[in-house]
């Protein structure tokens, strides 16, 4: 038996459905019954069910590709903050190798960075890294803040959500997965995919939320950018 | 916990500055959208919200009778305090107030009684022995910039509104009309503008971002004739006597956009 729709707002406390079902994350199972433990939206795949919180903070994983900030420089590593209850490290080795070299010559603090979590320990620690293709230093550019939850939305089915920003405001966009995205391009075009990005997170567990952002560029690009946009249209629509 | 702003950040506030236009859309000397509603605590005498972007506080005002200050012996009393609670910003920490709680209380304090908001000798029930003491609390509920503006906003409007019961004196002895409360002898309604100095610019209502990289900040209080009742700087660098000036002369004028707020 199933008590909720997919889709479905839940809050805390909620019953979802019984024992036929298995818990997801954000779920928990008393008296036979499976139980929201947030506010959020109900995913069910298959026989297992999860609900999808609304808001909620990043927790690193390995393998994630982030957005951090330097905050502190040690002795052998630089601390990040990556939007995170914990914050991450970068050791030194990993950008000089052997060499020993003074680390605020690299990477000062109030730098971005955008990096690879290479491991989360017990403790939490995490270890990040910078090898692999395009990591390394911002320059210039805006950050924009999102909830870690919304960031699949952003990107789209197959980034289609996401090419279409970079496409209609001809900004380089990067999302990490920790929920910071960082786009550069000309500053008018930077307001506007903030603009659109803001919105997208406001309205993420709606449906429909491509049309919607495309009108939105279309609105705020103006009319000549409008007759471009109808030649890829087909193809983002898929 | 630092608060460190990423140098991009930095560096595309300075440079939307530089252009005269700032993240959020607006102009140099412009405001977020500000809302105020009095009334909203059903407990305390007066009380006011105010939002002016996504900076939000509360400020209730509660009456009570107590002993005239000996220097002051017939004049009310009036006490500004404030609260910045943890929920507001990661930055503000439970426990006794810090400095940025103390200064907000201070400046708040120091435009409402400087600027004479209140005619506190008509506060006073028996000369040298009862008066009645207002105290004004300030609570930030969310903290996103520029929370002097709206703590002055905030407390004028509360005071405003405020109906305390009336106090009449019956053989000696101090006799409350409850039924009946009356409004607080208003003289005033002094208004306070914030200005941050960033890339040598003089912006209106600096919000969170852009407070985090001014390098200084100046508040002016003033009455409704454009007489200065309180200033306050802050930050790093220094102020030129012409900033100083300019900042007066647009507070007058800002102010009166601010004043259309008030109940």
């Amino acid at each position: 038996m199933i008590f909720v729709e997919d889709k479905a707002l839940v809050v805390p406390g909620d019953v979802l459905a019984d024992e036929e079902y298995h818990t997801g994350r954000g779920t928990f199972k008393e008296d036979n019954n499976i139980c929201s433990s947030l506010v959020g939206l109900v995913a069910i795949r298959d026989k297992k069910i999860s609900v999808i919180p609304l808001q909620s903070k990043y927790i690193p994983k390995r393998g994630d590709v982030v957005i951090g900030e330097v905050t502190d420089i040690r002795f052998s590593m630089w601390n990040l903050d990556i939007n995170s209850p914990y914050s991450g490290f970068l050791p030194a080795s990993d950008v000089f190798g052997k060499e020993k070299r003074d680390l605020n010559k690299a990477f000062n603090v109030g730098d971005v960075l955008f990096l690879r979590v290479v491991d989360v320990d017990e403790v939490k620690k995490v270890k990040l890294g910078l090898k692999g293709r395009g990591l390394g230093k911002f320059r210039g550019g805006i950050l924009i803040y999102i909830t870690p939850t919304k960031v699949p939305r952003l990107i789209g089915k197959k980034g289609s959500m996401i090419n279409m920003i970079k496409d209609e405001t001809k900004c380089d966009i990067i999302v990490g997965q920790n929920g910071v995205v960082w786009v550069k391009g000309e500053p008018q075009m930077e307001r506007v995919a903030e603009k659109v990005i803001n919105m997208i997170e406001d309205q993420a567990h709606t449906s429909g939320l491509t049309d919607r952002v495309r009108n939105m560029l279309s609105e705020l690009l103006g009319k000549e950018i409008e007759e471009v946009e109808e030649v890829p249209e087909p193809d983002v629509d898929e | 916990m630092v608060n460190i702003v990423p140098e991009i950040t930095r560096k595309s506030i300075v440079e939307l500055i530089e252009n005269g236009e700032r993240a959020d859309g607006r102009s140099i000397d412009e405001y977020r959208d500000i809302s105020v509603e009095v009334g909203v605590i059903e407990k305390a005498e007066g009380s006011a919200r105010v939002k002016i972007g996504k900076t939000q506080l509360v400020v209730g005002i509660k009456p009570q009778i107590g002993d005239p200050f000996s220097d002051t012996p017939n004049v009310g009393v009036l006490m500004t305090n404030s609260e910045l609670l943890p929920m507001a910003s990661p930055l503000f920490e439970p426990g006794p107030p810090d400095e940025r709680s103390v200064e907000l209380a201070r400046v708040t304090d120091r435009c409402l009684r400087e600027g004479k908001i209140l005619d506190l000798e008509k506060l006073c029930i028996i000369p040298g022995e009862k008066v009645w003491m207002i105290f004004v609390d300030i609570h930030v509920l969310d903290y996103d910039g520029n929370l002097m503006d709206a703590a002055v906003l905030g407390s004028v409007a509360a005071l405003i509104s405020a109906k305390i019961p009336n106090a009449t004196v019956e053989d000696d002895k101090i006799v409350l009309d409850e039924e009946n409360p009356v409004a607080l002898p208003i003289n005033e309604k002094p208004l306070m503008c914030t200005f941050a100095k960033i890339n040598g610019e003089l912006i209106n209502d600096p919000s969170l971002d852009e407070e985090n990289v001014m390098d200084a900040r100046i508040s002016i209080g003033v009455r409704e004739d454009g007489s200065i009742c309180a200033m306050q700087k802050g930050g790093e660098m220094p102020l030129t006597k012409e900033e100083v000036i300019s900042a007066v002369s647009r507070t007058i004028e800002k102010t009166k956009e601010l004043r259309e707020y008030l109940p």
